[in-house]
């Protein structure tokens, strides 16, 4: 998958891409050799990993190791990508997706000049454009504002809120019009332990009842535990797959965190077998 | 923290090119964020009424000077206002993330540019109607042509200020680099477009330099104005010019708009 350029499909290839979708229901992320570079830099090195639909897969690993890149890559902004990266079946970045998935940039994306309200007023129509639609948006856009508990603050000026409140308001935007698939990088820093478990509550609701699946970032370990299953990520390479009790089990570990370290230790010491390796060579 | 129901409408599927509702939803999204904002508005709008007060007795002596100059003007304040107003919109829009987003939605890069030219057309509208107004009824501008093509022009400039605007705010990384290029894009135009001097009077090679540049032919529009009755034919090839180039721009601006960036 290279950069997708903007054809219409034709009917044998709308047919294939729908055996395809049969074949991977289950899935709703699939990468293979999946590498992104960025400048001279290579950020996501031959990645190989699936994401199961209606689950939330939680993405973990130190800051700079490639977690953003990634869920650009997924979103389909993210330049110079190579490999394969189906997302809900199609190609990451295919102009059919973007209605389908909600994505929450790490920094909130908002409007600062505008209500609560405003900001989500326009994002809803631009999903579901058209005066038809104004009552169906209307009631989007209180769900979603009452969704990140922010109906107290509908008409105050995005600017005006404190960083955590910013961020809800980001997410509130990503949860219009329901979509199949939510990325949401790192959504919970900043905010207070209160809101960051009603926050995970959400997510786990989003997933059990509406069946959409989620793919959540964060550096913080202990929401791990919160996940369904984790993607380990250390300087553009996945560690592991897995979910949270089968890596404790599998690293005899207590904690997600301690799981964490013992791969990251197994990882700089294969990397130092190989570099020996290839000096001697 | 409410439980999510369930009954929520689906996303519909993205539509073609250019979408009206798309593009008003952003227009008003445009002058919403703007009225938050009203010092800007009052800035925007009463600057030109304040320079050409100026202006009219800065030349009390001489009114026909006014008359020449004072017409150029009423081309030239939209195009400065709305390229600046324009590029640090966009640049804002560039840094702050939302752009990134909004190309994650289902919305057109001509939704967008439509959306912020309709917007700050329509901001430019009542600017020129304003200045218009004071010069001709307030100032005693003396106009032969019709005031309605005056704002024509007028109009056109405002439009292509706003392409120019944003398009630059492509090349600038931040705020500081966007308000440079106001010298850089602008000021060249200003001096070579028959304000301060005839055309045909420069050097012929500067004279054939502002033969390219789009401010010359505002300029020369409003004297067409200024001079005739009628609408002349150089007068339909001036805003053919500047509404071409206009579009132009805002053609390579969309072409700065990236879904996919490094």
């Amino acid at each position: 998958m290279m950069n997708y350029a903007p054809d219409p499909p034709s009917a044998a290839r709308e047919a294939t891409a729908g055996a395809a979708r049969e074949a991977t229901a289950g899935t709703a992320i699939e990468a293979t050799a999946l590498t992104v570079t960025r400048g001279p830099r290579t950020v996501l090195r031959h990645l190989d990993f699936t994401v199961p639909r209606g689950q939330i897969t939680g993405l973990l690993g130190p800051s700079g190791c490639g977690k953003s890149t990634l869920m650009r890559s997924i979103v389909g902004t993210q330049a110079k990508v190579t490999g394969t990266l189906k997302v809900l079946g199609r190609p990451a970045g295919h102009p059919t997706l973007r209605t389908r998935i909600g994505y929450v940039t790490q920094a909130p994306s908002v409007f600062d000049d505008l209500t609560v309200r405003q900001n989500l007023d326009y994002f809803a129509a631009i999903l579901d454009p058209g005066r038809a639609a104004a009552d169906r948006r209307h009631a989007d856009v209180t769900r979603a504002i009452a969704d990140v508990d922010l109906t107290s603050h509908a008409d105050a000026l995005a600017g005006n809120l404190s960083g955590g409140q910013r961020n809800r308001v980001s997410l509130a935007v990503a949860l219009l019009g329901t979509p199949e698939l939510l990325v949401l990088d790192e959504p919970t820093v900043g905010l207070d332990p209160v809101l960051r478990r009603d926050l995970w509550n959400l997510f786990h609701d989003i997933a059990d009842r509406r069946g959409a699946t989620l793919l959540v970032s964060s550096h913080v370990m202990d929401e791990a535990e919160r996940c369904h299953r984790l993607l380990l990520m250390r300087e553009g390479e996945i560690l592991a797959d897995d979910t949270p009790d089968a890596l404790r089990t599998r690293t005899g570990t207590d904690t997600v965190e301690e799981a964490f370290l013992h791969l990251v230790d197994e990882a700089v010491a294969a990397g130092r077998a190989q570099d020996a390796k290839e000096t001697a060579r | 923290m409410t439980t999510p129901t369930t009954t929520t409408a689906t996303r519909p599927a993205p539509t073609g090119a250019l979408n009206a509702s798309r593009t008003l939803a952003t227009a008003a999204r445009v002058l919403r964020q703007l009225r938050h904002d009203p010092r800007t508005i009052a800035l925007m709008i009463l600057i030109p009424c304040v320079m050409l007060f100026l202006l009219r007795y800065v030349f009390d002596g001489s009114p026909r000077t006014f008359d020449n100059i004072g017409a150029s003007l009423l081309g030239i304040f939209p195009l400065i206002t709305m390229f600046l107003v324009t590029s640090i919109a966009t640049l804002r829009e560039r840094t702050s993330g939302t752009l990134e987003r909004l190309l994650a939605l289902p919305l057109g890069k001509g939704d967008l540019i439509a959306g912020y030219a309709l917007a700050f057309g329509t901001l430019a509208i009542i600017q020129s109607a304003l200045a218009t107004g004071l010069a001709l009824w307030a100032l005693d501008l003396d106009v032969t042509g019709s005031p309605w093509l005056l704002l024509l022009v007028a109009l056109l400039d405002a439009l292509l200020g706003t392409a120019l605007g944003l398009f630059v705010s492509a090349f600038a990384a931040s705020e500081f680099q966007a308000v440079q290029f106001m010298p850089a894009v602008i000021f060249p135009q200003l001096l070579l477009c028959g304000l301060f001097t005839p055309r045909d009077t420069m050097h012929p090679a500067l004279e054939a330099f502002s033969d390219v540049l789009p401010m010359s032919y505002a300029v020369d529009g409003m004297n067409e104005v200024l001079h005739h009755t009628d609408m002349t034919a150089a007068f339909v090839r001036d805003a053919l010019v500047v509404a071409g180039c206009a579009l132009l721009v805002l053609c390579l601006g969309a072409a700065t708009l990236r879904r996919r960036t490094p």
